[in-house]
């Protein structure tokens, strides 16, 4: 049985016939075609496959495609505007808080949700909001540094 | 003199992709027409399987094949070992792709599924009806050396994979003369990599060609070329291997793997392209773990401080079956470190590879030398407790003194350059020694528990040279190769055989050329990753990337910059011996108007319209660089806790890391390596541990039951470093990549124990979990 859903990813509509299962991470990446979203664990703990779901961060494979039907996402390739990188993504880029990169888009995504309700966040409460992001390759020392910066210039506008 | 672009921490030209979601690693392919495999994995540590039973999964929905052991014979060879260890009665176990009659691990692909989509492969592997016969199992080494402990492999008695040693001076004399002996039974406990990637292969073949490309999650993409043409009979020149974007590996993308063999045989018998991917969980029992050592250590001294042998014997758990590098890594890697920053004049170790019906264990960031220091500076701790001394008086006493150009271990290694006192003295004086020590001893009278820990290091990395890897029995070279091609422009390209996955070397390199011969680091590009593309490399581990192939860089830029050196002297009609160099221009010695840019020389070289008499056009050169020696990075690390004895809890206050890698191209990304490098070690100090039961079953078997660390609970690291070259490097390089991990382990546990000592409590088995802490406090208390 395949159950139809529209979901707009970064502006775009995507109407789909899909399983009830069929994981929104999948959705957007096998549907979708946007592989910039990771799928890093099967147990919901990694963090990698963090989009925003009607301007709040949600973990992709923790709901399924049906259940956010009519849903608006952005993912890392919705981002930036224009060909201009988000301050987030400058941020990322100019403190080092990237090696690998695969946990990268849902480090800046569950950072995104931070500097909404708290635009000023210190050192300690960007590593509590984070502890649901895993990095295996930075210590997450200047994924801190970074979301502070960014943090920084989001609120010097 | 102009700011070097080398020594420039300049941002990371690989960013732009990663930052937005354009860049694609493997599990981000999607072929036409391609296909799902999926893994059936032994539920049993060991077991006999009686029947296998495919038919309902061959039949489901979107179900392509189905394929068991059967169907393998002949057509895949067994996993081979590639660390052929000497003089180590080696016994290498043959390790089928698919599991023939008996499973030796939770994990062990007992049949695959191709279907049209994942989910229906993974629906599959639920029909599929197998019988087992559980046979007793074993997890831990020692146990499983022991006589009547259930045996792995019939032809291999008593699970020994190999027995190793390594002696140097007389150990038993010096322990018969010594003064104090101290001892320590230390658990290295088994750990899992868990890079954010997990492992996954996309495989494409041409049936009417017999030409095979495999995107690969890979730290040596033409090692995985070579060894599939070994397993899968599909030869070098008709197989492409490509590791396009790799999210970590830290050792974990080092070895060949079944399942990867598996897929290019899937893809090559249905002739559509095949992608498996590996679930985390699945992972957790798939992808290789690290560390496992049981070591039993004992060290001579003196009553005033000096140290004089180590002896110690190690049973390291190898897992059901060797992995590709796996012998060298508890023995080579470990055992002939075992010196430290020290003089120590005899050591003797003894190292048991032992089968387990186990995770097979590979390279680890650090791969033996973690385990290596953790001895040496562990016992220098309890050494100094036992006679009394400050542990930092102790590291002073026992330092080899300063040298630049070669120092002799007993252990047979020839250390390239250090200066050991100089980097404990910058790290102390950082963090105020003295001041510390005080503010402890306050802590203490208000029943405040802190504690220091103090670790001075040097490991071993850079790996080459490769008559040197024949011997130790190593099945491949350890140089580095590069081709670099400049363009009419004056634009370079870089086709280099080392394959970084995360350390931010498509930067570093750009550095190095851009240092080297003047242009914009912009104007470079590289290229790796991709053995149609690139020259032979022989992988990324060990911390050699930079050490090997930046050199092989640098030497090739160096040979484009005589050559453009004899064609600017042509233009300028000038004798070459009258030339001179600087920053990208040749110019006539003493008049700098006569001069040609590189950029110059590329546009003439390629119209060549007017070249030097023999000397070809274009401007292109190629370098295969072996290395003389390895490189031998050290430092001082510095960490404090404050333990929280009513609940066990330890925090983690402060934590210093003074590294000197040598000259550092791009401080910055140093910095970043040192960070995770650190954080990795703390992860093994206080959280991470694989855990089997009594079963052989992994009980920490997924993310959510294995203890990874978070961002919160760190303090930032304090990144120092002092700078020592290298003589072995034409760059004078060391590495980074390890240092981190291999010093930071042992730094806390050290700082833990000290926090405790006064409580009287002798020994914890790491992690150092709260509710183990909280244990060692009651007993200790009881006692």
């Amino acid at each position: 049985m395949k159950l139809p859903v529209s979901i707009t990813i970064n502006g775009r509509l995507y109407e789909r016939e899909v399983e009830p299962r069929q994981l929104l991470v999948h959705f957007i990446r096998d549907l979708g075609a946007l592989t910039g979203t990771k799928v890093g664990c099967d147990t919901s703990q990694c963090g990698s496959c963090t989009v925003l779901l009607d301007g709040v961060s949600v973990k992709s494979c923790t709901c399924l495609a049906v259940q956010v039907d009519g849903a608006d996402v952005t993912t890392i390739e919705g981002l930036a505007t224009n060909g201009a990188l988000h301050p987030l993504q400058e941020s990322f880029w100019e403190k080092h808080g990237l090696q690998c990169g695969f946990c990268t888009p849902g480090m800046i995504f569950a950072s995104h949700e931070l500097i909404q309700h708290n635009p000023t966040p210190s050192a300690e409460e960007i590593r509590h909001a984070l502890e649901g992001n895993m990095c295996r390759c930075t210590g997450y020392q200047n994924i801190v540094h970074a979301v502070q910066h960014a943090a920084e210039q989001m609120s010097g506008k | 003199m102009a700011t070097r672009i080398f020594g420039s921490g300049i941002r990371r030209r690989e960013d732009p992709r990663l930052l937005t979601g354009t860049a694609t690693y493997t599990d981000d392919i999607t072929l036409p027409d391609m296909l799902h495999a999926a893994m059936l994995r032994s539920p049993y540590a060991h077991a006999t399987i009686t029947r296998i039973d495919t038919g309902k999964a061959a039949a489901a929905p979107g179900v392509v094949a189905v394929y068991t052991s059967a169907d393998i014979e002949g057509a895949l060879q067994p996993v081979p070992c590639a660390w052929l260890l000497p003089d180590s009665d080696l016994k290498v176990a043959g390790y089928p792709c698919i599991a023939k009659d008996v499973v030796r691990y939770t994990g062990d692909i007992v049949a695959v599924v191709v279907a049209e989509n994942r989910y229906q492969a993974a629906d599959a592997l639920d029909l599929i009806e197998v019988d087992y016969e559980p046979l007793p199992t074993v997890s831990d080494p020692e146990s499983a050396a022991k006589s009547g402990a259930p045996q792995l492999h019939s032809d291999i008695p008593g699970n020994q994979a190999f027995h190793w040693v390594v002696s140097g001076g007389d150990a038993d004399t010096a322990f018969e003369n010594a003064e104090v002996v101290v001892k320590e039974r230390i658990r290295q406990q088994r750990l899992i990599p868990n890079a954010m990637e997990p492992r996954a292969a996309v495989a494409q073949y041409n049936q009417a060609t017999g030409e095979l490309t495999l995107w690969n999650t890979t730290q040596n993409p033409h090692i995985v070329r070579f060894l599939n043409s070994v397993v899968t009979g599909v030869p070098e020149d008709k197989c492409r291997v490509i590791a396009p974007e790799v999210g970590g590996g830290f050792g974990s993308k080092i070895p060949v793997y079944p399942g990867d063999f598996l897929t290019v045989f899937c893809a090559k018998t249905i002739g559509r392209p095949v992608k498996w991917t590996e679930t985390r969980s699945e992972g957790y029992t798939a992808t290789t773990h690290g560390r496992d050592h049981i070591q039993d250590v004992e060290l001579a001294g003196t009553r005033d401080g000096k140290i004089t042998g180590l002896r110690c014997t190690v049973h390291a758990g190898m897992g059901a079956y060797l992995s590709t590098a796996a012998p060298g890594i508890p023995t080579i890697l470990h055992g002939l470190m075992l010196s430290g920053c020290y003089a120590i004049p005899a050591i003797k170790e003894d190292v048991y590879g032992i089968y387990t019906n186990t995770v097979p264990v590979e390279a680890y960031r650090g791969a033996g030398r973690p385990e290596a220091t953790f001895m040496i500076e562990r016992l220098v701790d309890l050494f100094a407790t036992e006679i009394g001394m400050d542990p930092v008086d102790v590291r002073r006493k026992n330092f080899i003194p300063r040298f630049e150009n070669g120092h002799d271990t007993v252990t047979g290694l020839t250390y390239d350059s250090g200066d050991y006192p100089a980097a404990l003295t910058k790290a102390l004086d950082h963090v105020g020694y003295a001041g510390l020590r005080k503010d402890q001893a306050n802590a203490l009278e208000n029943n405040r528990y802190v504690g220091i820990g103090i670790t001075s290091y040097v490991e071993i990395c850079g790996l080459g040279p490769s008559q040197v890897a024949g011997a130790i029995g190593f099945q491949g070279g350890l140089w580095e190769s590069a081709i670099v091609r400049f363009h009419p422009t004056g634009k370079v390209h870089v086709f280099i055989g080392a394959s970084p996955h995360g350390q931010g070397e498509e930067t570093t390199f750009a550095q190095i050329v851009a240092d080297e011969i003047g242009v914009d680091p912009n104007d470079v590009k590289i290229f790796h990753g991709d053995t149609d593309t690139t020259p032979m490399g022989w992988g990324t581990y060990g911390s050699r990337t930079t050490a090997v192939g930046g050199a092989a860089l640098a030497l090739t830029v160096r040979k484009i910059r005589d050559k453009a050196k004899v064609i600017a002297a042509h233009l300028l009609e000038a004798a070459v011996a009258d030339m001179e160099y600087e920053n990208g221009t040749f110019f006539v010695k003493g008049s700098a108007d006569k001069s040609k840019t590189i950029q110059d020389v590329a546009l003439m070289a390629h119209l060549a319209w007017n070249m030097p008499e023999g000397v070809e056009a274009g401007l292109e050169a190629s370098t295969f660089y072996d290395p003389p020696n390895f490189v031998f990075p050290y430092g001082t690390h510095v960490a404090v806790v404050e333990v929280d004895i009513e609940t066990g809890q330890v925090n983690l206050t402060r934590y210093v890391a003074l590294d000197d890698c040598g000259p550092q191209i791009n401080p910055t990304i140093v910095a970043g390596q040192v960070h995770g490098g650190v954080v990795q070690g703390i992860g093994q100090a206080l959280l991470e541990e694989a855990v089997y039961d009594e079963n052989a079953q992994l009980i920490s078997g997924s993310m959510l039951d294995y203890a990874l660390p978070r961002a919160d609970g760190l303090p930032d690291i304090e990144v120092l470093s002092t700078v020592t070259p290298s003589p072995h490097n034409p760059i004078g390089v060391k590495g980074i990549g390890e240092a981190g991990t291999i010093a930071s382990t042992v730094t806390v546990y050290n700082a833990v124990m000290d926090a405790l000592r006064p409580l009287g409590v002798k020994q914890v088995d790491m992690p150092f979990t709260p509710e183990r802490v909280w244990r060692a406090i009651q007993e200790a208390k009881g006692s």
